[in-house]
């Protein structure tokens, strides 16, 4: 029995993006959506948390900041970039400083969609990362 | 025999029971801002998790000394539960916290730094309350042995009413509440409020859940003691206290380190202090 399903720890970080996502991401702790309920916690601290959730995308200065956060967590631990910026870059990949998406830095298990992600979306996406955690503690 | 007992009891069911009031804490919290909250049993899953996490370990001690720091804070619960000396639960209580702290210094972090360096400094603000709670009790039961006062008859609380205060006082120092929660915190969303426990992860980072839960079971204890002669009602009483603490968790802002030793010093002595001296004096 993985008993990280029931209680996954978040640790938030945010790129290169327009506060959009960052702010979606937050409003799941509100009353509105209230993800503790599931046991989630915005834990603030890589060593503690077991998800990285990553808005925006991956510029020349953000990129070995992320690469620390993901090896600061300890296994099992899971990658979900929120956001079209986390995935490819969205209208911002053509400037001078952006290299693309999340998982041109580091490798992302599941990808959100949206410009913004909907609260909905973000939760599903924290769903969907629950099964996934519970393969990575069986190997 | 019956010491025994008590010292079985506490082992056993102190987490259960400190696992469970962490829980009811969390709802509770997030009722009062208007969120539905985690079931009762979060508190167990996130520690089992936390077991089955990969344990990062930063020096080669740290594991060991957060071992001895659960082992001393069980060791002072079972002397109060066996009913022996209240002043070496007190001392005993000491050694563990020393472990926390040497645990975060080993650790070479500036966070845990600066954890270790503020829990010295609410060991700092606690003390003089905890000893002088058991001055109090030696005065008014007539001796430190904890099977003595529990068999008192009537309740201490009316012999030292300024005591009790103080020690309401401290305990949320000594349970981690806001606004004293200046080493470590359960609502940390950056690192230096997380303090002493930032470089913990995994199982070392359960063994400091578990030790809190211990922790919370033992201060409340204390507050039980002043009600020793009326079980129930003391168990009801210290209830009660923690749901206040709850309410004082979520009203007030987490303060400075000044203030938490300014004011901790100032309510001992007034109130503990006062109430210690007409109790010599009444003696
Ligand atoms: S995906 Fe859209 S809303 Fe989200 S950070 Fe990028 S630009 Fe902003």
């Amino acid at each position: 029995m993985s008993f990280l399903k029931k209680s996954p720890w978040i640790i938030h970080y945010d790129g290169s993006s327009c506060n959009g996502c960052d702010i979606e991401v937050l409003a799941c702790l509100t009353p509105m959506y209230d993800v503790e309920r599931f046991g989630i916690i915005n834990i603030g601290n890589p060593k503690h948390a077991d998800v990285l959730i990553i808005t925006g995308a991956v510029n020349s200065q953000n990129a070995s900041v992320i690469k620390t956060i993901y090896h600061q967590m300890g296994d099992p631990k899971v990658v979900l970039a929120v956001g079209i910026c986390a995935a490819s870059g969205n209208f911002f990949r053509d400037c001078y400083n952006i290299k693309g998406g999340v998982d041109t830095v580091i490798p992302v298990d599941i990808y959100v969609p949206g410009c913004a992600a909907r609260p909905e979306a973000i939760i599903d996406g924290v769903v969907a990362v629950l099964k996934l955690l519970e393969e990575k503690t069986k190997k | 025999m019956k010491a025994l007992l008590g010292i079985f009891g506490f082992v056993i069911f102190a987490p259960l029971a400190g696992g469970i009031l962490c829980g009811l804490d969390r709802i509770v919290t997030a009722r009062m801002q208007g969120r539905y909250g985690p079931p009762v049993l979060q508190s167990f899953y996130d520690v089992l998790k936390l077991f089955q996490k990969q344990n990062l370990v930063v020096n080669r001690f740290h594991g060991y000394f957060l071992f001895c720091f659960l082992i001393f804070l069980i060791i002072s619960g079972s002397i109060l539960y066996a009913g022996d000396d209240f002043l070496m639960v007190v001392f005993a209580l000491t050694v563990a916290d020393m472990f926390l702290v040497m645990a975060a210094y080993s650790t070479n972090s500036p966070y845990s730094f600066i954890g270790a360096q503020r829990e010295l400094l609410q060991m700092l603000a606690v003390e003089p309350m905890l000893l002088i709670t058991g001055i109090g009790f030696y005065l008014a039961a007539g001796s430190f042995d904890i099977g003595h006062i529990v068999s008192v008859g009537k309740p201490l609380i009316f012999k030292m009413p300024g005591i009790f205060f103080g020690l309401v006082y401290v305990l949320t120092i000594k349970i981690r509440k806001s606004p004293f929660d200046l080493s470590t915190s359960h609502h940390a969303h950056q690192e230096i409020v997380k303090g002493l426990t930032t470089e913990f992860a995994g199982p070392t980072l359960a063994l400091v859940e578990i030790a809190h839960w211990y922790e919370t079971i033992l201060m409340l204890s204390f507050v039980f003691l002043f009600f020793a002669s009326q079980p129930v009602v003391g168990i009801l009483l210290a209830i009660l206290i923690y749901f206040i603490e709850i309410i004082i968790d979520n009203t007030n802002a987490r303060v400075k380190w000044q203030f938490t030793l300014k004011s901790s010093w100032i309510v001992t002595l007034l109130f503990g202090g006062i109430n210690l001296f007409i109790l010599y004096i009444l003696k």
